[in-house]
């Protein structure tokens, strides 16, 4: 039983990641839930959404303390979602810094020290500046598939079956590019 | 795809009536819109099986209320299933089909966002082509006047009551016995998914019929558990109907009416176990994207310091921060309406417009402006027109020219609608142009007269790869001025502002509002 909860802010790919991990599971022969919310978060807010891979799976949402893994694509919202780990669950974080609007306007101020905060307060906190590998590998926009690669080595997962969930997921002209930021993705990490 | 879900329901009613299956989807708010042809469908009851798609939102994630619509299946007199998960939501709508036919009656189909929107693996069955079904002329049946609807009253309920005996022996509806001498738990939808999570132990029922209830299958069970439970997201509506057929159970002593339920809440009710809090971090609410033709408006609307009676749509953004110019926000429509009575309540003190977005305006919002005209009231009226219906996704509507499948379609014109209705002072204006706008709004609300103002622009997703020019900052004064309107594009550093190039679409918004003309269009 794997429970992955993977947090970003609206826009990041967070639904093509899980997408990914739904066909890996899928390839693999495995139950599978895939949930997410769209609507008003979409625009620009957080989104979260959640995968459970295993034998037999009920709810389609992971919950609070539960998860295996934590897949943030962005430093604020890994402290907001952390709470949803297993205490040995592993935490990926994207080193990206979005302002939310209340930031932006002053209302609040973006947290500093949140890396080192969150490696304090998690056991196996992993960082990655997917933005920068996924620009190397030919665009910005594979940030997502950038941090599949990382976590299918951090978590062990079947490589070459998780190329094949991610080939079949992306529109074929950039099966490529998606692929090599998987590559970058793995051996980054 | 219908404007509102009144004419959905209708349209599959007639469907059925012609002897086809028919179904209409909507969220729990869109049955309240149809829930007129709803309660009358009831009686006439169909031809062709009749389904309609229902789907709540416990916690609200995108919706304005909190409501629970098992309560329209009970009101109505029309069967409910809720399916738990995705190959029950296909199983499902194959039964319905078959209850709705064989009883002669509309059947609901709810479910809640974690069934509507998780994905999940689904066997599938050969399909079964149905023949059109042969119309005949009933008017006993299908006319609803008094005389035939009393008689098709006495029919409700004899269904009614048919079916009620029928569903306890329905396999939907089923108890799942794990041990003796434990508790059992009463539950359906996605809860039945937690509970199968959290307490693997306990003995289960399973409700898939929430009307009529298997009130007898659940006694049954009752009798042969430890203690009963009743755990269900918002109303207590299982419970209550238990222990008015004299089933003591436990229900919302240990859950709220509100917000979702989860596997954690569950087993804090149960086992104690603390649910994991989260950190206090700044919240991330959604925001106009960079580029959103609603910004420029709703910066004049706070600027000329309004009151707004707003609409359901992404334009509702327009509430918040630092924007924070919608005064109301109600249901689909209401915008209109609200503006007509907020100005007969307060006269010449009003000062306030009507705001709503092209989809609305043809879901519901036209029939407000038509009462507003007739009515002679002097409300404005801004319709913001970006050819699409942003929120939900960008599907097509009856003004965009295109039908659901993107196929060219006949488009209602807007402009020339609001003439037919009656409305003399129209304009049409520039989204983009915030100077236009507020000229446009100054007139608009000194008129006595209806006035309309439609400001168009595409939104700004339907064309991301359109090449644009950027803004640059050129010896930014650090005035905060361009900080209003908030644009996720914009952020501010001690030297002045600085301009997002990934996410900046060159509307060009922010350079009218800066004082300075520290904002350009540059080449980047």
């Amino acid at each position: 039983m794997m429970n992955i909860l993977i947090s970003g802010v609206g826009g990041q790919g967070t639904l093509l990641a899980s997408r990914v991990l739904g066909k890996y599971a899928l390839l693999g022969g495995y139950d599978c839930k895939v949930s997410e919310i769209h609507g008003m978060s979409q625009r620009g807010g957080s989104v979260t959404t959640h995968v459970r891979i295993g034998e037999k799976i009920y709810s389609p949402v992971v919950w609070e303390g539960g998860a295996d893994m934590v897949i943030a694509f962005e430093t604020l919202e890994a402290a907001r979602v952390k709470h949803f780990l297993k205490e040995d669950g592993i935490l990926l974080v994207n080193e990206e810094k979005i302002l939310p609007m209340p930031c932006i306007t002053g209302a609040a101020k973006y947290p500093d020290g949140l890396k080192e905060s969150l490696q304090q307060s998690v056991k196996n906190a992993r960082f990655i500046d997917a933005k920068a590998i996924a620009l190397e590998a030919g665009s910005e926009k594979a940030t997502n598939i950038v941090m599949l690669g990382s976590i299918c080595k951090l978590y062990g997962f079947d490589k070459a079956r998780m190329e094949d969930a991610v080939a079949a997921c992306v529109p074929e002209k950039f099966r490529e590019l998606n692929l090599t930021a998987f590559r970058l993705g793995f051996e980054r990490v | 795809m219908a404007p509102n879900e009144k004419v959905a329901v209708e349209v599959a009613l007639g469907a059925s009536v012609g002897g086809a299956r028919a179904m209409a989807c909507m969220k729990h708010v869109g049955l309240n819109v149809a829930a007129d042809p709803l309660f009358t469908a009831a009686y006439t009851g169909v031809n062709g099986g009749l389904v309609i798609v229902v789907a709540d939102d416990p916690g609200m994630h995108s919706s304005q209320n909190e409501q629970d619509s098992r309560y329209y299946a009970r009101s109505a007199h029309v069967p409910m299933l809720e399916p738990s998960s995705a190959q029950e939501a296909k199983e499902f709508v194959k039964l319905a089909y078959e209850l709705s036919e064989k009883f002669d009656t509309p059947v609901l189909i709810r479910e809640t966002t974690r069934v509507a929107h998780s994905h999940g693996i689904v066997e599938l069955c050969d399909r079964e082509e149905k023949e059109i079904k042969p119309y005949e002329k009933a008017a006993n049946k299908y006319v609803c006047m008094p005389a035939n609807a009393i008689l098709r009253h006495i029919e409700v309920e004899k269904r009614d009551n048919a079916l009620a005996a029928f569903v306890n022996g329905m396999d939907i509806n089923r108890a799942e016995y794990t041990s003796e001498n434990e508790i059992g738990v009463i539950c359906f939808g996605a809860v039945y998914e937690y509970v199968k999570e959290a307490l693997p132990s306990a003995n289960v029922y399973k409700v898939g019929t929430l009307y009529p209830l298997p009130i007898e299958g659940m006694k049954e069970f009752a009798k042969k558990v430890k203690k009963l439970y009743v755990i269900e997201e918002l109303e207590p509506y299982i419970e209550d109907a238990l222990k008015a057929a004299g089933v003591a159970c436990v229900g919302k002593e240990l859950f709220s009416v509100q917000g979702e339920l989860s596997v954690a809440k569950i087993l804090k009710a149960f086992e104690n176990r603390e649910i994991p809090q989260a950190e206090k971090v700044p919240a991330r609410p959604p925001v106009m994207c960079a580029g959103c033709p609603h910004r420029g408006v709703f910066y004049v609307l706070h600027k000329l310091k309004l009151t707004v009676n707003g609409d359901i749509g992404c334009y509702t953004l327009g509430a918040v921060p630092p924007l924070a110019a919608v005064d109301t926000c109600v249901c689909m429509g209401a915008s209109v309406g609200m503006a007509h009575g907020f100005k007969k309540a307060r006269g010449e003190n009003a000062h306030n417009v009507a705001v709503i977005g092209d989809s609305t305006f043809l879901h519901s919002g036209v029939t407000g402006l038509i009462n507003a005209v007739y009515n002679q009231s002097g409300l404005t009226l801004i319709i913001l027109d970006n050819s699409t219906t942003g929120m939900t996704g960008h599907q097509q509507h009856p003004a965009t020219g295109k039908n659901l499948k993107g196929e060219s379609a006949p488009s209602v014109l807007l402009d020339e609608l609001c003439k037919a209705c009656g409305v003399k002072d129209l304009q049409i204006v520039d989204a983009y142009d915030v100077a236009a706008v507020e000229k446009a709004v100054k007139a608009a609300t000194a008129s006595n007269e209806v006035s309309v103002i439609i400001a168009q622009r595409p939104c700004v997703l339907l064309n991301k790869k359109a090449k644009r020019e950027t803004v640059v900052v050129k010896d930014c004064k650090n005035c905060g001025k361009c900080m209003q309107i908030g644009c996720p594009a914009i952020s501010r550093t001690e030297t002045g502002v600085k301009i997002d190039l990934t996410q900046c679409t060159g509307c060009g918004v922010c350079m009218q509002v800066c004082p300075f003309k520290c904002l350009q269009k540059g080449d980047n």
